[in-house]
């Protein structure tokens, strides 16, 4: 299925109903990925009120996961709707679930820096590697979301293989954190709380990667999970 | 007149090939085409059904899937300037060829009608109909194949007490599932059903479609069906139809979750005209 190349239905009130539903899920990764920029900022520096306002706002997130919900559930009881349609109901509701709980991963990050800000401890130059992290998600969300809107299989592809250097990533950096504490007791508070930050940060990363995989079953019709992405690279672009 | 290319072709060497010796294949249509005088209304059409499957025929209206539906017990036969080729082969020979016994080609293949027509006799007299058109006379026989089939056809039951009175007194749903019990009373292989659901309210919709699921153990179906989640419900393979053509043939999960023709998504998801 090529995003261009999709006629209309015969029902114009289906196809508005259909975009909308896109629109939304658009409209609340949007969201999610600005949570995210704007945790990873607070963590960065330590800045308490811009936590606050992360933790605050994530209600928002889960209130546009209910109203979509809402909304494919009343597609699928009025329109029945099948192949490309159906999976691409089934895929919004599961990207949506991915994209509230990165929202909440977004929130638990905020709380980690206001617990940080809160005992003055800004993060030092050697804290270095959890910055590159959040880049590292922040970028897979907002990839992902864009494969999303194109329906690119090979822009999903490509988040899906991140995930990998995420989660490598995501080893080294807990190896740091780990002799950080060993070197110097008193960090142990402070760097148990960037081990929740990182672990969050990891975590987003999976999501990320789900989101992917509903992507291209959204427009391949085949489901991904579990797989190995060689030969599943190899079977969907061939 | 009805002329066919298979005749061209020995029936007794049919056998060996190796569609027909699968044992999981009821029939086998190969090159099937129909020209009403000089228009063409199926063209190549070529799959192969599953025996105690049901088969589903979906399309828009005029894209020949009645018509094919009609080949399988020659139905169209009846119709003037009718031209067949190709062949459909049940148990080894085709049903075109020139020996068979279209009589007793259509007991083995009953088939059911959009509109229930039960006949203007009782109930029983109407599942009975068949049988004694088979010769089947004794009254005790008799009972017992009409109770079967009334039971079969999932309406013994409703019309137990009531077996001497008009069948036209029935309500659409159950004269539908008469004419199923009239079908199956004569023990066919195969049931044909065109659009056996389409004059009846939703819950008589579910009934037969629950009875097709019970059918399915004893019978292979084939179902032509404009309901397009009816025949997602009901059937394990499904061909789309269009312009005469068979577009696409396959298992229905597949079909109506991630068909391989642009032409039957767009059918399928209501986009098409």
């Amino acid at each position: 299925m090529d995003s261009n190349n999709i006629s209309h239905h015969i029902s114009h009130k289906f196809d508005e109903e259909m975009e909308n539903l896109h629109n939304q899920v658009l409209k609340m990764g949007g969201l999610v990925e600005q949570q995210i920029s704007g945790a990873i900022e607070a963590l960065k520096y330590s800045n308490a009120p811009d936590a606050e306002k992360i933790i605050l706002q994530d209600h928002k997130v889960n209130a546009l996961e209910v109203a979509i919900d809402e909304a494919c559930t009343r597609i699928l009881a009025k329109r029945q709707p099948a192949a490309s349609d159906l999976r691409m109901v089934i895929a919004v509701i599961k990207t949506i679930t991915d994209l509230e709980r990165i929202g909440d991963e977004a929130e638990r990050i905020a709380k980690m820096a206001l617990n940080l800000a809160e005992n003055d401890t800004p993060i030092h130059s050697r804290f270095a590697g959890i910055r590159h992290l959040g880049e590292q998600v922040k970028q897979m969300v907002h990839d992902v979301l864009d494969a999303y809107a194109r329906l690119s299989v090979d822009a999903a592809l490509k988040v899906v293989r991140e995930d990998n250097n995420t989660d490598k990533d995501y080893q080294d950096l807990m190896r740091m954190l780990i002799t950080y504490m060993m070197e110097d007791p008193r960090t142990i508070s402070q760097v148990l709380d960037m081990i929740w930050a990182a672990r969050a940060l990891e975590r987003i990363g999976d999501h990320a990667k789900n989101i992917g995989e509903y992507v291209i079953y959204l427009v391949k019709g085949k489901d991904i999970r579990h797989l190995d992405l060689d030969e599943v690279e190899k079977d969907i672009l061939s | 007149m009805t002329e066919t290319v298979a005749t061209k072709i020995d029936p007794a060497i049919l056998p060996g090939s190796s569609a027909t010796t699968d044992s999981t294949i009821c029939m086998d249509v190969n090159n099937l085409n129909l020209f009403y005088g000089e228009s063409r209304a199926l063209t190549d059409v070529s799959f192969q059904m599953k025996k105690n499957q049901v088969t589903a025929f979906i399309g828009p209206s005029g894209c020949g899937k009645s018509t094919l539906l009609r080949c399988f017990n020659r139905m169209n036969d009846l119709v003037d300037s009718v031209r067949v080729t190709g062949e459909i082969i049940l148990d080894g020979k085709n049903i075109y060829a020139p020996d068979v016994d279209v009589t007793s080609l259509r007991q083995r293949v009953g088939m059911v009608f959009q509109k229930p027509n039960p006949f203007p006799m009782s109930i029983f007299e109407n599942v009975a109909y068949g049988l004694r058109l088979q010769g089947i006379n004794k009254r005790r026989l008799l009972e017992e194949k009409v109770e079967w089939a009334l039971k079969g056809a999932a309406l013994w039951s409703e019309v137990k007490d009531r077996l001497s009175e008009s069948a036209l007194g029935l309500s659409g749903g159950q004269q539908q599932r008469l004419v199923i019990a009239r079908a199956i009373a004569i023990e066919p292989e195969i049931l044909l059903l065109d659009e056996p659901a389409s004059a009846l309210d939703p819950i008589s919709t579910l009934k037969i479609e629950e009875l097709i699921y019970e059918l399915k153990s004893k019978y292979t179906i084939l179902i032509v069906t404009h309901n397009m989640q009816q025949a997602a419900r009901v059937s394990d393979e499904t061909g789309f139809m269009y312009l005469g053509e068979m577009i696409e043939f396959g298992d229905t999960n597949k079909i109506f979750t991630n068909p391989a023709k642009k032409q039957t998504e767009d059918y399928i998801t209501g986009r098409y005209g």
